[in-house]
């Protein structure tokens, strides 16, 4: 039975292990400079997380085949080891906290930009993204620059202002409102995230990035793409009914499409 | 001497615990404030809620396989949710709501301490009963009446709630974005009278423990087992208050017109929502100042038995006695400072991520040092492979399996990928889902004898044990590659997600499935074994028939009605007393001086 324990635990060790190693399912990607740190910091916790992982299973499964085998010897008295526990509370703290500090310089470089200024710059595209049941806004500022101010009485689905964006206004008469993301490769990108209605998560994997949209809050996102591509982004916060059909794209083009296609959305405006 | 004479103050304090025996069914049964009664009264609802829950899983699982398929008889019963007998996607929503709900709260929370913790810990501290037995009595019939308000929102028209079991505001807050009804209502209001429960039996607990101890039981010499009730005791008293105030709020919320978590300017469905001043992630904070330390709440009393049972069944005592203690109090302590964790990504302030993180990643320390010393207890020990001993071991592999894949969601970088997605789902599955499970298969294959006088049926029991353990890893292991992917968490179906579809998605979700009916079909065989047991099992009338070394094996199978017969237990030594050097026997009962274990024949032994 010990022997017939150890092998089941140990085959179903390294059965988990494996498509982890042959990375069958894997991550899609990364398109971003802080994605691949992500990516680093992911592995990083894979080697570590994974040799105790065999590490502890090999033992589970040993000890229990070598101390039920029949023998006359009588079971050992011990009641512990300080030196032996020190030892492993030691390495494990080291380990375990160690591996905090390595993801740290990401986050901060993703998350850290509440007190910087989200208007947009000459090298930085402002995108702002309103989640609504069941569907993504997408909003630009158009050639001035400037987002518009906007009114919930104003809003009107129907009509096509669902984010209640007051054209007569100041900047407002140029903004962009798109169902999908198109921006320019190797740019900076803001991503001001709100929501309308519930809690909704912008998340496109590739960037490794999300963030959930709040109701009544401003999220924001930093991100600068370095791959062309047609990107899908999916909702990854439940939000009703139709969370999972919640989704739309994000398009990484190069810098001249991404002129050609602004410059036709705002063509439609007027 | 193995009996003292007991002194005045303890006369006395056993002349007020022991209420006579009631002779009506009425009060010996169901209104009985008997601690024995009221533990299988929990066991039972926990067994009732657990098929329950897993029903409601197995609906979730065969939609996400195939989500155009009818099930007649489903329909017949749901002719709104799965009209035909098709799924609609909400009612795949509720059905998961209600699984979330009922697993974590009325088979996690309940069995492990409602269920062991009241029936042993008067019995393994050498009490009469609880410290207040009335009180006893009036949390598990107030659980009951969370569980029927539960069940209700089944049958109200709307059905059950769809905001997930976390319950986040503004969507369990608005009719309107979900679907009209009172099925969010009664789950608050299910929530908020077990919060009532669990707060009255985390005192009795609490107190139990403090004072209730028979002379020579220092603290440091109770079975793990106390510990762990103890501390999560502890852990539901400072707990629970805080889901309380959150649920009522959020009741507050739909029915009276305030807004604590809903804020300004909402528009649904083009319609603008009449609240202004709330917040959405003050719910969050609320609900994950309990919801981290319920998840310590499930487990610990599982590792407490699986130490219990793997010194008992190594025959050798726990391998750092005090290390276990203090690693069970730090996970306790350490539970109610990393909320935060679950929330890297609500928008919350991203400089709190840091401090969440690195208390996170140190709760892998004592769980690190309690998973050594299991390994450490069996080390060097002569192994007896009973059903709990299996069960035991089962739970250190899948301690050890689900507590790594929270090293990196601890991570917050790491956590923008994996958070809301399967990753997760595996995560908290494996450790405080089926290892708390293994726990509590664990204790009941081990105290079912002393229960109910009764022996289950081994074979039975290693079958359930062997399908369910690989069953289990076949189900969630494959979760994991799931999140890699990664698959969102709460989809109702792969369809409308690109790469999900390209990614084999599909094909692991047919193969957790049949996995999940396998495992399934497994429990009825414990069920089988279970309820037959109770009936017709093999009689043992043995006090000790695992040779085990606390005080609820000196006395008779099942216990007399105050325990231990008008008699006061004193103890003598650690609860762990196994492979003693130059004793009649290789164990001593914590009951047992040193002349009944060395010297001549002792004037009171047990067992054999």
């Amino acid at each position: 039975m010990g022997l017939l324990i150890a092998i089941v635990v140990w085959a179903i060790t390294l059965a988990m292990s494996v498509p982890f190693v042959t990375q069958t399912w894997w991550m899609p990607e990364s398109i971003t400079a802080l994605g691949d740190e992500i990516d680093r910091a992911f592995n990083w916790t894979l080697v570590g997380t994974g040799i105790i992982f065999l590490l502890a299973q090999a033992a589970l499964g040993y000890t229990v085949w070598q101390f039920s085998r029949p023998t006359d010897k009588p079971a050992s008295d011990s009641h512990g080891n300080n030196k032996l526990e020190f030892l492993w509370t030691t390495a494990a703290a080291v380990i375990f906290v160690g591996l905090t500090f390595f993801g740290y310089s990401v986050w901060a470089e993703t998350r850290f930009i509440e007190q910087k200024s989200m208007e947009p710059t000459a090298d930085r595209l402002v995108v702002e993204v309103t989640g609504q049941q069941f569907v993504w806004n997408m909003r630009y500022a158009g050639e001035d620059n400037q987002f518009g101010p906007t009114d919930i009485s104003l809003i009107d689905d129907a009509a096509g202002n669902p984010v209640g964006l007051d054209r007569s206004a100041p900047g407002g008469a140029d903004d962009i409102m798109v169902p999908e993301m198109q921006v320019p490769v190797n740019k900076e990108v803001e991503v001001v995230l709100k929501s309308k209605d519930v809690l909704h998560n912008f998340f496109v994997p590739e960037l490794r990035i999300k963030l959930d949209t709040v109701p009544g809050l401003v999220g924001k996102l930093r991100f600068t793409a370095n791959k062309e591509g047609k990107y899908e982004i999916v909702c990854s916060e439940l939000c009703g009914l139709g969370h999972y059909k919640m989704r739309s794209f994000l398009h990484v083009v190069s810098q001249e499409e991404y002129d050609a296609w602004i410059a036709e959305q705002a063509s439609y405006l007027f | 001497m193995t009996e003292v004479q007991p002194s005045k103050e303890v006369a006395e304090y056993t002349e007020v615990h022991r209420h006579p025996e009631p002779k009506s069914f009425l009060w010996k049964y169901i209104f009985s404030v008997d601690h024995k009664v009221i533990g299988i009264q929990y066991l039972l609802l926990a067994v009732v809620a657990v098929f329950v829950g897993m029903a409601l899983s197995l609906l979730v699982r065969l939609r996400l396989v195939c989500p155009e398929c009818s099930y007649p008889l489903l329909g017949q019963f749901f002719p709104v949710g799965a009209p035909e007998g098709v799924m609609t996607p909400e009612f795949y929503l509720a059905m998961l709501t209600m699984h979330g709900t009922v697993m974590v709260f009325m088979v996690l929370t309940t069995a492990p301490q409602g269920g062991f913790g009241n029936y042993f810990l008067p019995i393994q501290i050498g009490a009469a009963d609880m410290a207040f037995p009335r009180l006893n009595m009036l949390s598990f019939w107030t659980t009951f009446v969370s569980f029927l308000l539960l069940m209700a929102a089944f049958v109200v028209e709307g059905g059950a709630p769809m905001s997930g079991w976390t319950g986040y505001p503004p969507l369990s807050a608005l009719p309107e974005a979900t679907l009209p009804g009172i099925g969010q209502d009664l789950w608050l209001a299910s929530i908020a009278v077990f919060c009532i429960a669990s707060l009255l039996g985390a005192l009795n607990f609490i107190v139990t423990t403090l004072d209730l101890r028979a002379k020579g039981l220092t603290m440091m010499r109770m079975p793990l087992t106390c510990w762990t009730w103890f501390v999560t005791a502890i852990l539901g008293l400072l707990a629970f208050g805080v889901l309380l105030a959150a649920g009522v709020l959020l009741l507050m919320d739909r029915n009276v017109g305030t807004s604590f978590f809903v804020p300004a300017g909402l528009v649904v469905s083009d319609k603008v929502i009449d609240h202004s001043g709330g917040s959405p992630i003050l719910w969050q904070h609320l609900f994950w100042f309990f919801g981290h330390p319920e998840v310590y709440i499930a487990i610990l009393p599982g590792m407490g038995v699986t130490s219990h049972v793997l010194s008992t069944f190594a025959r050798k005592t726990v391998f750092g006695y005090r290390a276990m203690v203090y690693a069970i109090a730090a996970i306790g302590g350490l539970g109610f400072v990393v909320w935060g964790h679950h929330m890297f990504v609500s928008g919350m302030s991203p400089y709190s991520a840091f401090v969440f993180s690195v208390l996170t990643m140190c709760i892998g320390v004592p769980s690190a040092i309690k998973t050594f010393n299991w390994i450490g207890t069996m080390w060097g020990g002569k192994i007896r492979f009973t059903s709990p001993m299996l069960f035991s071991i089962g739970f250190v592999s899948l301690f050890v399996s689900g507590g790594l894949s929270g090293i990196f969601l601890g991570q917050p970088t790491i956590d923008l990928y994996f958070h809301d997605t399967y990753f997760v789902v595996a995560h908290f599955h494996l450790i405080m889902g089926v290892a708390a499970i293994f726990g509590m298969f664990a204790g009941l294959t081990f105290w079912f004898p002393k229960m109910f006088g009764k022996m289950m049926n081994e074979p039975l029991n290693k079958i359930h044990f062997w399908i369910t353990f690989i069953g289990v890893y076949a189900i969630f292991g494959p979760m994991h590659y799931l999140g890699m992917l990664p698959h969102p968490r709460r989809y109702a179906e792969i369809t409308s997600v690109d790469y999900l579809g390209a990614t084999g998605a599909a094909e692991l979700h047919m193969f957790i499935t049949v996995a999940a009916v396998l495992t399934v079909l497994a429990q009825f065989i414990f069920l089988y074994n279970f309820v037959k047991s109770i009936f017709a099992g093999k009689e043992c009338r043995e006090e000790n028939p695992w040779e085990a070394t606390t005080l609820e094996w000196a006395i008779p199978s099942p216990p007399p009605h105050d325990n231990f017969a008008g008699k006061v237990p004193h103890v003598y030594r650690g609860a762990y007393d196994f492979a003693l050097r130059g004793a009649k026997r290789d164990f001593a009962m914590q009951c047992n001086d040193d002349k009944a274990v060395y010297g001549e024949p002792a004037p009171q032994t047990s067992g054999d």
